[in-house]
């Protein structure tokens, strides 16, 4: 048995495909200024799984992303409903929903019945990116024939078709993204529905969330919508080139996120967050000095303290 | 169940439970205040990244007096990393052209991470205790030590005489701190104080409620208060009450039912007064629902 292909190799997989299923949904949210969408999303998906486990006795994808799916969109109906009943700013509304229904979650958990699955706080919290073992494939060479891919890691198995489609579904819908982003005013005018883009985003958001979930629990999933995102906001002004950056960096801060782990045998899904964590840090720190050295050209919010300068619409 | 209700179901989980729902009485009106500043979320950036403080100080109590398990030590960790954690925030905001959300939610995470890779190091170690540490993520306050439930019932105490003490002083930065600079007020003493008392809640929080879940006891009954009224001392009040009333009530159940986990027994028990209010509180009808806060005149 080769130890790299049965055990490094598939939570390598896993750690890329979850970086990159969450940093395509996680690139819009940075830009829109809703991350904190993301964080709440993350949280509300757990009861939606432990019920979809209890109803179902055992762990299998199919309920659990229908169930997580639901939860997550019942939560968005209940932080506006919320919202709006009870006068609040949207952070606290969605402070309020997101906890409570993860200590729903947290409630469900100690259960008897969800006690017998092997699925407890921990779990959710952190994941089981160790867990992954891939035994079929022998030797590199195995990898070559399509239908050992089959025999991959569940995790693996449902967070590749939901990039896929993300990115499908992103590629479909750029324009309206762009324009419903940038200028929701015009996009409603132009007959867009800047609406049926949140909900499609929040959706969109979900299916990350729950199909990294598994494997990284519920913080890294944070970090993985947030932190390559943020450091692409700091390279460029372009959607496209946002997106592409967002891929890129959570790509990178999975390898070497899940790399730092195994050599310091630490838990792989919070040395991720913690190298995604620390890559913003740097990428603010470098851009700061390269400002220094060479300051931007004087424009209205070109400055190093503006807050958020929304893109130009239409240099992407 | 109903042992635990009448609080005696043991001297030690007596302590616990008072040094609980104390801690729901500080919180409601902190809440309040925070909710004013438009600081929910920075709070749960605080919490999170109180857990790397905890994991550190456990590795130098243990280094220094060869045992790390110690809950003043552990909190003033805690306590630390939290200010740390804001002070993140603030720099990354004013440092990059990223919005308060997303620097928000790259410190809570990132911070996570580097504590649960502290915990993952700390699990190896051949040491005893390290397995308490956990607890901090949702809460416990069964098995707690009583010397460790005193600790905790004193410091919330504190802050709720803090609070009481102070209210005028927090009123006026909430709502109009340029008022408040000109007549002459320390504003950012002030400032700094309220954040302290922030801080300081969390820090109580973890012990009960949990790191995870303590903002919920920061946001649901003060959000709950201002259903029932606009002005600010009676929302102050009504917020610790219900604070108070689910910490006692979440406490109670998870010390009588096996494995009902405290903190988010507490916070269901939250939620259920927001829910219970929200049909029938005079300020959630649409036809007479506030603006915004108010202060009061």
């Amino acid at each position: 048995m080769n130890p790299f292909l049965a055990i490094d190799l598939p939570a390598l997989l896993i750690a890329i495909a979850a970086s990159v299923a969450c940093a395509l949904p996680g690139s819009l949210l940075v830009l829109r200024g809703q991350a904190l969408l993301g964080d709440a999303l993350s949280h509300m998906v757990l009861p939606g799984i432990v019920v979809a486990f209890l109803a179902t006795g055992r762990i299998a994808s199919g309920p659990m992303l229908l169930g997580a799916l639901a939860a997550g969109l019942v939560g968005a109906g209940l932080i506006a409903l919320v919202r709006r009943a009870a006068k609040l700013e949207a952070s606290a509304a969605m402070g309020l929903v997101f906890t409570v229904l993860f200590a729903l979650g947290v409630v469900l958990l100690e259960t008897e019945a969800a006690r017998k699955v092997d699925l407890d706080l921990n779990h959710a919290l952190y994941g089981h990116l160790e867990a992954a073992l891939w035994l079929e494939p022998r030797a590199w060479s195995d990898l070559a024939a399509p239908s050992i891919w089959l025999t991959a890691p569940r995790p693996l198995l449902m967070l590749v078709p939901v990039a896929l489609a993300l990115a499908v579904l992103l590629v479909l819908a750029y324009k309206e993204l762009r324009l419903a982003s940038f200028d929701p005013d015009y996009a409603t005018l132009q007959g867009f529905r800047p609406r049926l883009i949140d909900f499609a985003l929040t959706a969109a958001t979900t299916l990350a969330a729950v199909a990294a979930f598994e494997a990284v629990g519920s913080i890294l999933v944070i970090a993985l919508l947030t932190c390559p995102a943020a450091i692409a906001r700091l390279c460029t002004d372009r959607l496209g080139a946002h997106i592409g950056f967002s891929v890129l960096f959570a790509t990178i801060i999975a390898v070497i996120g899940y790399n730092s782990a195994a050599q310091l045998e630490t838990s792989g899904s919070g040395t991720i967050a913690a190298v995604g964590g620390l890559a913003v840090a740097l990428a603010v720190i470098v851009r700061r000095l390269r400002l220094r050295v060479k300051p931007p050209v004087a424009s209205p919010g070109n400055g190093p303290n503006t807050a958020v300068r929304p893109l130009r619409p239409g240099s992407a | 169940m109903l042992d635990a209700l009448l609080l005696s179901a043991g001297y030690n989980a007596a302590v616990a439970m008072i040094g609980a729902t104390l801690l729901g009485v500080a919180a409601g009106p902190v809440g309040v205040f925070m909710l004013l500043r438009r600081r929910a979320l920075l709070a749960d950036a605080a919490s999170h990244a109180t857990l790397p403080g905890i994991v550190l100080a456990f590795l130098v109590n243990l280094w220094l007096t060869g045992e790390g398990r110690s809950l003043p030590v552990l909190l003033a960790g805690a306590g630390a990393a939290a200010a740390l954690g804001v002070l993140a925030v603030q720099a990354l905001q004013a440092n990059s052209r990223l919005s308060g959300p997303t620097a928000i939610a790259v410190v809570l995470s990132g911070a996570f991470g580097l504590g649960v890779v502290g915990l993952s190091y700390v699990q190896t170690l051949p040491v005893a205790g390290q397995a308490g540490l956990d607890q901090f993520l949702v809460g416990q306050t069964a098995g707690m030590r009583l010397a460790d439930a005193y600790l905790i019932a004193g410091v919330a105490a504190v802050l709720v005489v803090v609070i009481a003490l102070l209210f005028k002083e927090l009123r006026l930065i909430a709502f109009d701190p340029e008022f408040a600079a000109a007549a002459g007020w320390p504003v950012q003493r002030l400032d700094l104080l309220a954040n302290g008392l922030l801080l300081a809640t969390v820090v109580v929080g973890l012990t009960s409620v949990g790191l995870v879940l303590i903002v919920a006891m920061l946001i649901i009954p003060a959000v709950t208060a201002r259903l029932w009224t606009q002005k600010l001392g009676r929302m102050a009040l009504l917020a610790a009450a219900f604070g108070g009333v689910s910490a006692y009530l979440g406490a109670a159940a998870s010390a009588g039912i096996h494995h009902l986990p405290t903190g988010a027994t507490i916070v269901l028990a939250a939620a259920a007064l927001f829910a219970v209010s929200l049909p029938i509180a005079p300020l959630s009808r649409p036809r007479r629902a506030p603006t915004a806060l108010e202060p009061p005149v």
